[in-house]
């Protein structure tokens, strides 16, 4: 492994930070032998924004599907801090995700899907109401709650998707690229919704993303993954002030990270070559 | 949709029907072909009107049996199906003997059937129930094992249970499957109803339409056997659009399959 410049180790962040979850020399292979995951290791503390960003099949959408509980390490853990399990050993209400598409229930309405979470934990319609309508007020779609998901826009479904997803006020928000296949207006829009949102829940959030423009505007940590088998290349901090906007996307400090974490990407994407070859 | 373009819709397909009638009663009419060989259209009709007690109460008859069939298939096949996804092994060991139920033709096992189960009309509902189940089983289990990927991590990321599953995501995404089963297996109720009918009645264990077409044969009283096929057609035509309505009541708001282009 390729290690940053220690005045950028993740190391160095200030202690005060609450210790979220720990991922400790977690290894993930699949059935077919192909090793996904190589032991990565990676302290997650509550209020940053962690990309973690990489070549595709650098397993970065696997170790989010790791860290959401859907599926197990194959070697090595994680752990949540024990205060975050209910009684089922389920990371209480901590968890929160974002998929690539933005997975509506076809059958409901957008008020439905918002439900959905709370509805499945047990919570009545009518005590959900209050709480779903300010969620889709949160995300401007209070005025489509009886729209069914094929009416609305890309991006007004992702903004479902992502009402959905904070319902329960969830401590940490897991996103898996979703907004790769939203066009450029609609993804600049909704990431300033997101660092919106991000700055007013205090809410933990892991991103998973190939575009280092993207991940250096939203994020406060970047953490850079090599492909095949996945490792941690490099862990760097984006110590840009929120709330950002798009003075901060043309500063010098927002190109000097690009230039960096590009940097970063470029060695990442050249180690997978040698394995390759 | 405005009234013209709903009459645009229907009117065609009325016209071509109402040409085919006249044309037909008139080439009856002009080469005077005997109603014994081809009944013209107003022979039929009028033996539908002198026959209408007799042709009901078949029709009454064929109909109940059908029914009977539909629903069975309907409750035993999701059952079967439910149970098929809860267990592979099950399914594995079972579906095998589903198809040779599928494959069999109906008109080869009536007459065992009849000669086995004493009670005609159960003997009758058996047989079309065997022939209208599979395309149930075979679409509601294929239905319930479509589960969309990311659907299913949002149920497991959220706790749910199975029963919840179950309820929320596997049988919304199974109707389309279900309904598209329905379809064929209402035609199929009807025409395994007719055939053990056909079985049944040539031993005279009869009261149906197809006892009906097969006494009208006999005493060469073709206009009052077209009169029962009349109605049997009727039938079906009456059960598609039951299995329509249905369908578009369930899926009609969110399914593609059930929306308009609106470009």
């Amino acid at each position: 492994m390729i290690q940053p410049p220690a005045s950028l180790s993740s190391s160095d962040r200030p202690s005060a930070a609450k210790l979220l979850l720990r991922i400790d020399q977690v290894k993930k292979t699949f059935n077919n032998d192909v090793t996904a995951l190589s032991d990565v290791s990676l302290d997650i503390h509550a209020g940053e924004f962690v990309s973690l960003l990489g070549p595709s099949g650098c397993g970065k959408s696997t170790l989010l599907a790791l860290i959401g509980g859907l599926g197990s390490p194959t070697e090595g853990t994680i752990d949540w801090q024990q205060s975050m399990y209910d009684a089922e050993g389920h990371p209480e209400r901590a968890i929160g995700f974002v998929f690539q598409e933005p997975t509506l229930l076809p059958w409901r309405t957008v008020f439905e899907n918002v439900y959905l979470p709370l509805k499945l934990a047990g919570v009545s319609r009518a005590a959900a109401r209050d709480q779903v309508m300010d969620g889709l007020r949160q995300v401007g779609l209070s005025a489509f709650a009886d729209a069914y998901p094929r009416q609305l826009s890309g991006g007004m479904k992702m903004r479902t998707s992502i009402a959905r997803a904070l319902i329960r006020k969830p401590q940490i928000l897991l996103m898996d690229e979703p907004f790769a296949a939203l066009d450029e207006i609609t993804r600049t829009k909704l990431s300033l919704e997101l660092l919106e949102v991000f700055a007013k829940t205090k809410l933990t959030v892991v991103f998973v993303t190939h575009s280092v423009y993207e991940s250096v505007f939203l994020s406060n940590r970047i953490v850079v993954m090599t492909a095949r088998p996945g490792r941690i290349l490099a862990d760097y901090p984006i110590d840009a002030p929120y709330p950002r906007d798009d003075e901060y996307r043309t500063s010098v400090q927002y190109n000097e990270y690009c230039r960096k974490v590009s940097g970063a990407l470029k060695e990442a994407l050249r180690s997978a070559d040698t394995i390759d070859a | 949709m405005n009234l013209r373009q709903r009459l645009l819709i229907v009117l065609p397909p009325i016209a071509v029907g109402i040409m085919i009638v006249i044309a037909w009663e008139l080439l009856c009419r002009a080469y005077e072909v005997p109603s014994y060989l081809f009944p013209a259209p107003s022979a039929v009709v009028r033996s539908l009107v002198e026959n209408a007690s007799d042709l009901l109460f078949a029709l009454w008859m064929t109909v109940r049996v059908t029914l009977i069939a539909l629903a069975l298939s309907i409750v035993l096949g999701t059952l079967v199906a439910f149970i098929f996804v809860q267990s592979p092994i099950i399914e594995r060991s079972f579906f095998p003997y589903a198809i040779i139920l599928q494959v069999t033709p109906i008109v080869a096992v009536a007459p065992l059937i009849i000669i086995l189960v004493k009670n005609t009309q159960v003997a009758l509902i058996f047989c079309a129930t065997i022939i209208a189940i599979f395309p149930i089983i075979s679409n509601t289990t294929i239905g319930l094992r479509t589960i969309d990927r990311g659907h299913r991590n949002l149920f497991l990321i959220n706790h749910a249970s199975r029963w919840q599953s179950l309820c929320y995501l596997q049988i919304p995404s199974a109707l389309p499957f279900f309904f598209a089963g329905l379809r064929v297996a209402s035609g199929l109720s009807l025409i395994g109803a007719v055939v053990a009918e056909f079985v049944a009645g040539t031993g005279g264990r009869s009261a149906g339409l197809a006892f009906e077409i097969l006494q009208a044969g006999y005493q060469l009283e073709i206009p009052r056997m077209f009169a029962a096929l009349f109605l049997i057609t009727m039938t079906g035509i009456a059960l598609f659009l039951v299995v329509a309505g249905l369908t578009h009541l369930a899926l009609a708001t969110w399914h593609d399959s059930m929306i308009k282009r609106e470009t």
